[in-house]
């Protein structure tokens, strides 16, 4: 933990004045807590943070094992049944192929939440490394990153999803994922550059540095803390619209391949029907809320307990 | 500070440029709209749908449905198809006659203008049918005039680096102003019946001197002109005061609208922002009658919808396969599909044609008998003695730009029904349909492909020879059965029509028999119209009949 | 600060030669075009090899682009699949994107700014959970369903508004597609603001402004929003080209014929002049847009400078 050592610096500068008797005593009941530490000693005593923790345990949980709570079969669907209503037994009613709603919407958990997952921390990490490196050295690093991530803004979706996924021959979860990632990391890279850039002006930066602090050290420990804001707020927002994306690209045929059944390609079949059948958008659509409401919650948790200003 | 002072300055005055190009752009564009804006049905103009045609509006180039749909009001050939029974009469020619079924002389009406005032001559015809021809002109639908002696000179079609080496067909031959002959390279009895086909339509002298000008507003001899052209945009047509034809506008013009999708369409048609809607979105159907009191026609058109099986591949081929594919047709329930699906704008299919060529034209209500017929214990035998699908599973491919998604699962969920695995049959998009078509005329796809087929003009030899004779210019599944090659030859050069449609069915009974494609179902034309006009009909090309309509 | 302008303005040369590289080897690599243009029938062989040469279609890439660029450096943007000039295609589609862009843009950044703002202020009241259920609901139902839903009532159950934008798109009509683009960005916007605000209500500066006795509002605006605004201004800067580019689901509904179903059509007919004319004037505005909101750090934080 390169946390821990670092923070040796600033506690033995507070125990020179307490005195030496005291240091093996406080070594003894209280280790001195990194940022990270105090983060998750504040995280423990949220109830906001449980409550969301279980709700994405619990998806979780259903993405691995839908036979739970569903128990007949996704792609068992007879047309029969074709947008149909509520009934016993089938209590979200059916879709226009007339497969089960709830059973699809149970099974959709797992690709989608795979899909949102693994797109949003992507999107993230390499955003964030990315736009705060090109923020906080600026020069020619930050001409030519930004100068790149221009031209992935250009790429329309249609056009990159089209070329890409059917020249990697996709239609899997990976491939999925990796697409949203390319084209989705300009846009949170831009808002970490520019919340870097905010921050390296900031006293404490200025202070750390004239103290001699190393870029790593500065980077890690002073301006991430307080850029990371606004990079989570976006990205728990934007789980939501990369599993909607997932639709868009199945839609387009070069998506999930078929028979895969996700919330996406529920929610974008029961628009088409929003006149006819409503009930079929209500469930896959609730499905996202929760997830999206899950980690917006989480976001806002993790969010304050790094917040230095806050204790 | 300074910096600050400076940006701020910069900002502000990048801000002020933004608002200045979006004020001058709504300056002129808003002029525009006013114009455009004030032609709707309150003065005798029909408001039609329409979709942006896809190459320039050459007759011979001209290859897709709603370019077709301009040149129909704008041109009238030596026949014309008549809209209700789809039979060949004769319009700008006044008669067409021949002895031996392979010289054919054809005498124009006399007085025929175009709508800027040139006379429509014998020259008219055989100059636009060169040029349609002439393989450095690049017109899609060159192949409609390979019939024609010298054709080969013209278009020297096998090697794809060869120049032509004449620029005229020498089977036309201009007599007088008035008559010229024609001259086939075999014989063929109903070739005179093609020539109501659009690529055979007569061109003005603006055409070839100034073409640029042409295209931007195309003349012609039809029953309207074109008074207003913006591409992309919309069309405003007039009724041709030089057209003396039989099929005289009853209102007084038609403005044809470009829309980015038929449910916006949809909208503007309830709302009485359009009067004539021909393509209703399918999610709407449902409640499509109630939405407009009645106002909708849904009637067949000369559309098939099928999907072929890669006959070029040994594992859907090879003998015994008969049964699999056969049974795969028998495994799918039409009736249920059209009827959940498509709600009824769909017919099931009976045999490879279609219901507007009627039962004197060839079509038959039984010629398929069982093999199109719903019957899940017989496909599940048929398909387990043909030795099951190769692989144990079979895709079923489409292009994904276009909505084929919701039929093609529903035939996958019926196939699986019947085997009792809810994974042997799955969809298999492709992103464009560029793409799409590439790999079937590569001959690269292993599993069966959607296809269809839309009639250019209602004769039975349409829906087969292309189709399924050995080398036919739309034989996607490159199927070759040498006793339905000779039956379609013997037919073509049968004088007796009804012969030759016996000779055509006994050709289309073995293609049934042999299976390479699997009939699905007829399409319906279909159109809604708003309250504001009357009379509103379709040919059987599933064409609104413009001239017809009337404005209430 | 001119040096820094003049240095960003010479970046988009390489970057303009990149865009249209880039987009020109995608395009390609969707295929072959010419078997499309013969619908449902097998090309004629001589009049598609006809085609594919007069198209270039036989020469390698690089050859192919280095015809398009030169033809570009004389203004010829080159043709659509329908015949039309590329150029005039972008003079009819940029007008009315611009404004769809401009009504959504002042949509998400006005309600979206003070949204947040407002949330900000009142965490964890009734306000504060409004925002954070309106942004659940714009996240989890596509843009297709509200355009749709609000086309469907407004303009044909209740006749208030035209359902469809007229020729020439003008902004009274462009309301509505104006709100259905802004919506998922609103979101973004009301709560990239609610957290800034959030985290800057306990700044020294503003207990200092407070303890000043300046009034509330002026602390508000003056001390709290602007220093607020950086990571709202960047997100709104990047979302100008989402808004310009992205549109086509609103432009489809509502009829609107510009720059993203421009795009579409030039991607469904395989058409490379169409989708590299367009997405290079894109990238060039993102370039602006993201020059105008580096500068906008300088006057929202007097601290950052540019040299």
């Amino acid at each position: 933990m390169p946390e821990n050592t670092d923070s040796v610096i600033l506690d033995s500068a507070a125990a020179a004045t307490s005195g030496p008797a005291l240091i093996a005593d406080v070594d003894k009941r209280d280790k001195p807590r990194s940022l990270w530490n105090d983060a998750w000693y504040d995280l423990r005593r949220k109830p906001v943070f449980y409550i969301s923790a279980l709700v994405i345990l619990f998806l979780i949980v259903i993405a691995i094992w839908p036979g739970l709570i569903a128990t007949g079969d996704p792609l068992q669907c007879q047309l029969i049944n074709s947008l149909n209503g509520p009934s016993s037994g089938h209590w979200f009613g059916y879709d226009q192929q007339g497969c089960d709603v709830y059973t699809r919407t149970v099974y959709g958990a797992r690709a989608s939440v795979e899909v949102g997952i693994f797109s949003t921390v992507g999107v993230a990490v390499l955003g964030a490394v990315l736009g705060g490196l090109s923020g906080y050295f600026g020069g020619w690093l930050d001409a030519i990153l930004s100068r790149i991530s221009d031209i992935f803004f250009g790429i329309p979706i249609l056009l990159g999803g089209v070329v890409f996924l059917s020249a990697v021959k996709g239609g899997s979860v990976t491939t999925v994922s990796t697409f949203i990632i390319l084209l989705g990391w300009p846009q949170l890279a831009r808002i970490a550059r520019g919340a870097v850039i905010t921050a390296k002006e900031q006293d404490y930066v200025l202070a750390a540095k004239a103290l001699g602090a190393g870029h790593g050290r500065v980077l890690l420990r002073h301006i991430a803390p307080n850029a990371l804001a606004p990079v989570i707020v976006w990205s728990t927002i934007a789980l939501g619209t990369f599993i909607s994306l997932e639709a868009t690209l199945s839609f387009l045929g070069v998506g999930l391949k078929p028979p895969a059944v996700s919330w996406g390609i529920d929610i974008s079949s029961a628009s088409e029907q929003i006149r006819n059948a409503p009930h079929m958008l209500l469930w896959p659509a609730g499905a996202l809320s929760v997830t999206v409401l899950a980690f917006i919650l989480l976001g806002d948790a993790v969010r304050d307990a790094l917040d230095p200003k806050l204790r | 500070m300074r910096g600050a002072k400076s940006a701020k300055w910069v900002v502000g005055a990048a801000v002020i440029a933004l608002a200045a190009t979006a004020c001058s752009s709504s300056d002129d564009s808003g002029s525009k709209d006013k114009a455009k804006a004030s032609s709707g049905s309150s003065d005798g103009i029909v408001r039609a749908w329409w979709g942006d045609p896809q190459n320039p509006l050459e007759p011979a180039n001209t290859n897709e449905v709603q370019g077709g749909k301009v040149l129909d009001m704008i041109f009238m050939n030596l026949k014309e198809y008549d809209p209700k029974t789809g039979k060949a009469n004769l319009e700008a020619a006044d008669s067409i006659t021949t002895t031996d079924q392979q010289n054919f002389t054809i005498k124009i009406k006399p007085d025929l203008k175009f709508s800027d005032g040139t006379p429509v001559t014998s020259s008219s015809f055989v100059d636009a049918w060169n040029y349609g021809a002439l393989v450095t002109n690049k017109q899609l639908n060159a192949y409609f005039f390979a019939d024609i002696d010298g054709y080969k000179a013209v278009h020297p079609s096998d090697d794809p680096g060869a120049k032509p080496t004449s620029k005229t067909m020498s089977g036309l031959k201009v007599v007088d102003d008035h008559t010229f002959t024609v001259k086939l390279a075999q014989k063929f009895s109903t070739w005179p019946d093609r020539l109501g086909y659009k690529a055979f339509a007569p061109l003005p002298k603006e055409f070839f001197d100034n073409h640029a000008a042409y295209l931007a507003k195309p003349i012609g001899d039809g029953p309207y002109m074109i008074a207003s052209y913006t591409k992309g945009t919309s069309m405003k047509l007039v009724p041709n005061p030089n057209y003396t034809g039989p099929s005289k506008p009853k209102n007084k013009g038609v403005l044809l609208k470009v829309y980015t999708s038929d449910d916006t369409a949809y909208a503007d048609l309830q709302s009485g922002q359009l009067d004539v809607l021909d393509t209703v979105p399918p999610a709407d159907l449902p409640h499509v009658k109630s939405d407009l009191n009645g106002r909708y026609l849904n009637q067949p058109a000369g559309i098939i919808q099928t999907f072929s099986f890669p006959m070029y591949d040994p594992a859907w081929s090879k003998p015994g396969m008969e049964k699999v594919r056969q049974g795969i047709s028998m495994a799918i329930d039409r009736k249920t599909i059209t009827d959940k699906i498509f709600q009824g704008t769909r017919t099931p299919a009976t045999d490879l044609t279609s219901p507007v060529l009627g039962a004197a034209g060839g079509y038959s209500a039984t010629l398929a008998g069982d093999a199109v017929k719903y019957d899940p214990v017989k496909a599940k035998q048929l398909i387990q003695d043909g030795g099951g699908l190769p692989g144990g599973h079979m895709t079923l491919g489409y292009n994904a730009d276009s909505p084929h998604k919701d039929w093609v699962d529903a035939v996958c969920n019926s196939i699986n029904q019947v085997l009792g695995d809810n994974k042997a049959c799955v969809g298999a998009p492709t992103g464009t349909f560029a793409d799409f078509r590439n790999q079937i005329t590569k001959g690269q796809m292993k599993q069966p492909f959607r296809s269809g087929w839309q009639m250019d003009y209602p004769l039975i030899d349409d829906f087969l020879s292309p189709l399924y004779a050995t080398g036919g210019s739309s034989n996607d599944s490159k199927y070759t059965n040498k006793t339905v090659d000779n039956l379609i030859n013997q037919a073509n050069a049968e004088p007796d029509t009804s012969k030759a449609i016996t000779l055509y069915q006994q050709a289309e009974s073995q293609v049934i028999k042999d299976m390479p494609v699997v009939p699905l179902w007829y399409q319906n034309g279909e159109a809604g119209w708003s309250s504001k006009v009357s009379n509103v009909t379709e040919n059987a090309f599933s064409v609104p009949v413009f001239t017809d309509i009337t404005v209430n | 600060m001119g040096r820094y302008v003049i240095r960003r303005l010479l970046q988009m040369v390489p970057v303009f030669i990149g865009t249209t590289l880039l987009i020109f080897v995608m395009v390609y690599g969707l295929g072959d075009p010419v078997a499309a243009m013969f619908g449902d029938r097998t090309p004629d062989p001589a009049t598609a090899a006809q085609i594919r040469h007069d198209l270039h279609l036989n020469d390698p890439l690089w050859q192919q682009y280095l015809i398009y660029m030169q033809h570009i450096f004389k203004g010829d943007f080159g043709k659509a699949s329908n015949g039309q000039p590329v150029t005039e295609l972008l003079g009819t589609a940029f007008p009315v994107t611009l404004r769809l862009t401009i009504m959504a843009f002042v949509i998400e950044a006005v309600v979206g700014i003070a949204l947040g703002l407002f949330a900000g202020l009142r965490r964890g009241r009734f306000f504060d959970t409004g925002v954070l259920a309106m942004t659940l609901l714009v996240v989890s139902i596509p843009t297709f369903v509200t355009g749709f839903v609000l086309q469907y009532l407004l303009g044909v159950k209740w006749g208030v508004v035209h359902p469809s934008v007229g020729e020439g798109a003008p902004f009274k009509d462009l309301f509505i597609p104006g709100l259905v683009l802004a919506g998922v960005s609103l979101a973004y916007v009301a709560r990239l603001t609610r957290t800034s605000v959030a985290e800057n209500s306990r700044a020294d500066y503003l207990r200092t402004a407070v303890a000043k006795g300046l009034p509330r509002r002026r602390v508000i605006t003056n001390h709290m929003l602007r220093n607020s605004l950086i990571p709202v201004v960047t997100f709104l800067g990047t979302d100008i080209g989402n808004l310009m580019a992205g549109a086509l689901v609103t432009e489809r509904i509502f009829n609107i014929h510009g720059v993203g179903y421009q795009i579409y059509q030039g991607i469904v007919h395989n058409n490379p002049p169409t989708v590299v004319g367009f997405v290079t004037v894109l990238v060039i505005i993102f370039l602006g847009a993201n020059l105008l909101v580096d500068l906008l750090y300088a006057v929202l934080d007097p601290r950052i400078r540019y040299a």
